[in-house]
């Protein structure tokens, strides 16, 4: 090969105080190609992005860029060297247009005027070019997600980028709305442009990658060519270990139902309704997942469910009614009725980051009779019990002191599974189980959940990811706009199906 | 993981704090043509040096106690309560009805009750702020401080023209009964041989403040309720995800909060003065602030702060008092402490953070990633 890499990296290392988040890490990138970057939350491929984009500055090793030995100390020098980045949380200003997002930081001079027309050339020209349709003057919070990320993308291709880092891109868009930018990625590849995609998606790998590398604790494990591997492969090679990709369990025997809701409907602060009537039940000894694009309403009915946003409508479990507003719809009246809630972010709801794990695992449960010895809180009973879940959900480090905060996402995520399923609740709320999760930990809380359901107990799932719902569910329901959409069966429905149920399509 | 051991955090910070604070305040003082060693020597003695020295240090330090706790238990549930000034001025008013409208047979009975009633008075004067804050989400900072100057307002109008005797000039109630005049340093330790100066304030109201000290700590680290503020103080989201009341919480943790600043007026109303005057607190609610921020909100820190403040306090007076250094620049002594220990707290624990992550990877050079 004669021409030179898009992208080289040699040797790059970079540590935050004692932990090494990029060690040794070199690279090659060929311009026309998309290399993928896979590997496990806090493997430090963000690290090595944030590096390559002049956010951080690598302890040691060089950055070359088109063959030519690069200083990128900050973003504005990234640009200038053709790197363009769209980041997983969009950087747009929500009540600007387009057109205005797109010439921002770009401006040619101190009148907007020129450089609006200018900028309304070259869109017209980057659409025409590379299928990224746009409606210039709409306002961002008015354009679809998908939409979004089209005009990050044409904000770095604005910029002149030839090189584009894709960081977790379709953690937020429909399976359809994935496809699409597959397919602009694969046109910008075939006009040149070089793709870098992280993800920790095997599929989206092995379906538009030409090379893979894969990353963990830091360390570049292998680089491969995407045609020569395997998912079984990867997966191996980011946890260290075989891993089961898909859960084993036998065909749910349902029993009495334990949750009913019939016409749910929630506002949020802003008297915008985002449940519509919801109606759903959960029975004994089975799995409902809830699928959808996050943002559909899903937050609010575990909301709800939970017991921490008000509602309309009637929701019984085990035949009570449960209250929805005023007093009594409270976390602690929900707990009573035997609900346990695993909620979907676990650093802002279930967990406080500054208390010890023992601590945190009486979170919720302090009221609780064994907890406590007079007026006192009984700590010590506290810290013994958290011993023994820790033992018993492989908890690492197993140490109760520790802040939460200094657990890994997956380790996080088992205290608070821990604390919730060894309730033996009757019903099991559980949102976005394993989101930042490392593969290796979504084996063991996959298993735990089945394994709750097969002891009887009523589980509703709620997961964005796809995946996760046809695993877990033994019925699945679609919301999109705060309707349910659709229920179906998981051996008698497919992702295709499912994704326009999840785009608000029924045929 | 934490980067500094706990003993580098809650003692070796304050302490650089401290001692930055001195070496500017020292610079000050040369500046205007002073001597800054002959006033340290002057402030150690006039404070530390005799019991009379030790009566006023411990008699402020029994102030800066209770606010700097009011502070402290509001700041465990992330409550700003800048009231303390107004609370412990509606505590002497609670303790001063106690004291002249009801015949206590006893100082200790006495002690009790004034102690209730300016507790009472002090909750009061906080709970009307934190049901703002709870119920229509008005700023707990700025209702706090608006209700400072309300009090100040409500006590002048109380003292002129209800509590004032008749035919006195002075905005001040009548001095209390004897019978509620509360022991002195002096008093308490004469029977166990030792000699304790006779004029000095300090009073067995330090030895609530310490009951005090004990029982926050208990509160705080021991009790569901200490949970529960902590847990909303820490996270409001993750609190309601529990299912602890917010309302509950702000209301009762700013009661707490105002009750302890109220209890204060046991040692300046009841125990010093023996009357309500007006400005009884003379902005020991607001030390309070700067004494929390010291003692990291912690009851053993508040304690170790309140006593450090009572020093400044006492040696500052000294000063002033013997030296041509103007009382003004006592204040900025006061402030600069202020300053370096609870505003600048990042500026010192920036650097110390990288000594002691250097420290760490000398040690061990190659740091591993935990196995988790």
């Amino acid at each position: 090969m004669t021409t030179a890499p898009a992208i080289e990296l040699k040797g790059i290392s970079k540590a935050f105080g004692p932990v090494q988040a990029n060690k040794d890490i070199s690279i090659r990138v060929m311009p026309g190609t998309i290399h993928g970057i896979i590997g496990e939350n806090g493997a430090g491929k963000s690290t090595l992005m944030s590096i390559l984009y002049g956010f951080y500055k690598a302890d040691k090793g060089e950055i070359f860029i088109k063959g030519n030995r690069t200083q990128i100390p900050d973003s504005q020098a990234a640009i200038a060297a053709g790197i363009g980045m769209v980041f997983q949380h969009f950087k747009l200003v929500e009540n600007f247009t387009v057109l205005e997002n797109i010439i921002l930081g770009a401006e040619d001079g101190r009148w907007l005027k020129p450089s609006i027309a200018k900028a309304r050339r070259s869109l017209l020209e980057l659409a025409d070019d590379y299928g990224l349709s746009v409606e210039p003057d709409a306002l961002i919070q008015d354009i679809g997600v998908g939409m979004q990320q089209r005009v990050e993308i044409l904000k770095a291709l604005y910029r002149q980028a030839d090189i584009l880092i894709l960081d977790e891109p379709t953690g937020v868009l429909t399976p359809a709305e994935a496809d699409q930018l597959f397919r602009i990625l694969g046109r910008l590849r075939a006009e040149g442009k070089t793709i870098i995609l992280i993800t920790h998606k095997l599929r989206e790998i092995m379906d538009i990658t030409d090379t893979v590398s894969v990353m963990r604790r830091g360390e570049m494990t292998a680089t491969v060519k995407t045609a020569q591997t395997s998912p079984a492969e990867l997966a191996e090679l980011m946890v260290g270990r075989k891993v089961l990709l898909r859960v084993d369990k036998t065909p749910a025997t349902p029993g009495e139902v334990i949750l009913d809701v019939q016409d749910l409907r929630v506002r949020d602060d802003k008297g915008v309704e985002r449940l519509k009537g919801v109606s759903l039940q959960v029975r004994a000894g089975e799995v409902l997942g809830i699928a959808g694009v996050a943002g559909n309403g899903q937050s609010e009915l575990l909301e709800v469910l939970g017991g921490y946003a008000e509602g309309t409508g009637t929701i019984t479990v085990n035949g009570q009614p449960l209250h929805l507003s005023g007093k009594n719809a409270d976390g602690q009246s929900r707990r009573a009725h035997g609900i346990a809630h695993v909620p979907e972010d676990r650093q802002r709801e279930g967990l406080i980051m500054e208390f010890a794990a023992w601590e945190n695992v009486a979170f919720g449960y302090h009221h609780d009779a064994r907890y406590q010895s007079g007026i006192l809180m009984n700590n010590t009973a506290i810290r013994s019990d958290t011993e023994g879940k820790m033992a018993r959900f492989d908890v690492r480090p197993p140490d109760p002191q520790l802040a939460a905060k200094n657990f890994s996402g997956g380790n996080q995520q088992k205290i608070v599974l821990a604390r919730e399923i060894e309730r033996d609740p009757d019903l099991l709320l559980i949102g976005q189980p394993t989101r930042g999760v490392d593969i290796g930990a979504i084996e063991f809380i996959h298993q735990q959940i089945i394994a709750l359901r097969d002891k009887g107990k009523a589980v509703l799932l709620v997961s964005v990811e796809l995946d996760e719902i046809m695993a877990l569910s033994d019925r699945i329901a679609v919301m999109f706009d705060g309707n349910i959409m659709g229920e179906r069966l998981p051996n008698e429905t497919d992702e295709k199906e499912l994704g326009l149920l999840m785009a608000g399509i029924t045929q | 993981m934490d980067v500094m051991p706990k003993w580098a955090e809650v003692i070796l910070v304050p302490l650089i704090s401290l001692l930055l604070a001195a070496i500017l305040s020292a610079l000050v003082i040369l500046a205007i043509g002073e001597d800054p060693i002959a006033a340290v020597k002057l402030m150690v003695t006039g404070a530390l040096g005799s019991t009379y020295g030790w009566g006023y240090t411990l008699y402020y330090a029994t102030n800066f106690m209770f606010t700097g706790l009011a502070v402290s238990i509001a700041f465990h549930a992330r409550l700003f309560n800048i009231g303390g000034e107004g609370q412990a001025a509606l505590g002497g008013l609670g303790v001063a009805l106690a004291c002249l409208y009801i015949p206590w047979p006893h100082w200790s009975l006495a002690l009790v009750g004034a102690a209730c009633a300016g507790a009472l008075f002090g909750a009061a004067w906080a709970a009307i702020p934190a049901w703002l804050q709870a119920k229509r989400g008005s700023h707990i900072v700025i209702t706090t401080i608006m209700f400072n100057f309300i009090a100040a307002s409500l006590l002048n109008y109380v003292l002129v023209n209800l509590l004032r005797p008749q035919g006195s000039m002075d905005p001040a109630t009548a001095r209390f009964p004897e019978t509620v005049h509360l022991p002195t340093l002096h008093d308490m330790l004469a029977p166990l041989g030792i000699e304790f100066s006779r004029s000095a304030p300090a009073n067995v109201s330090l030895l609530v403040a310490v009951a005090a000290c004990i029982f926050l700590w208990f509160l705080i680290w021991r009790t569901r309720l200490g949970y529960e503020i902590r847990s909303f103080g820490n996270s409001e989201s993750a609190a309601k995800y529990a299912g602890m009341p917010p309302v509950k919480i702000i209301m009762v943790t700013m009661m707490i909060s105002g009750g302890l600043a109220g209890m204060m007026a046991i040692n300046n109303v009841m125990g010093e003065a023996e009357r309500l005057v007006l400005n009884s607190v003379e902005g020991a609610g607001f030390i309070g602030i700067a004494v929390a921020l010291m003692g990291r909100s912690h009851p053993l820190g508040v304690f170790v702060a309140a006593i450090l403040f009572g020093f400044l306090y006492q040696g500052g007076a000294e000063l002033a008092l013997w030296t041509s250094i103007p009382r003004e620049l006592i204040v900025v002594i006061q402030a600069l402490v202020i300053l370096f220990t609870g505003a600048l707290d990042n500026m010192v624990r920036m650097p110390l953070e990288r000594v002691f992550l250097t420290l760490r990877a000398r040690r061990a050079p190659k740091p591993e990633r935990k196995e988790v």
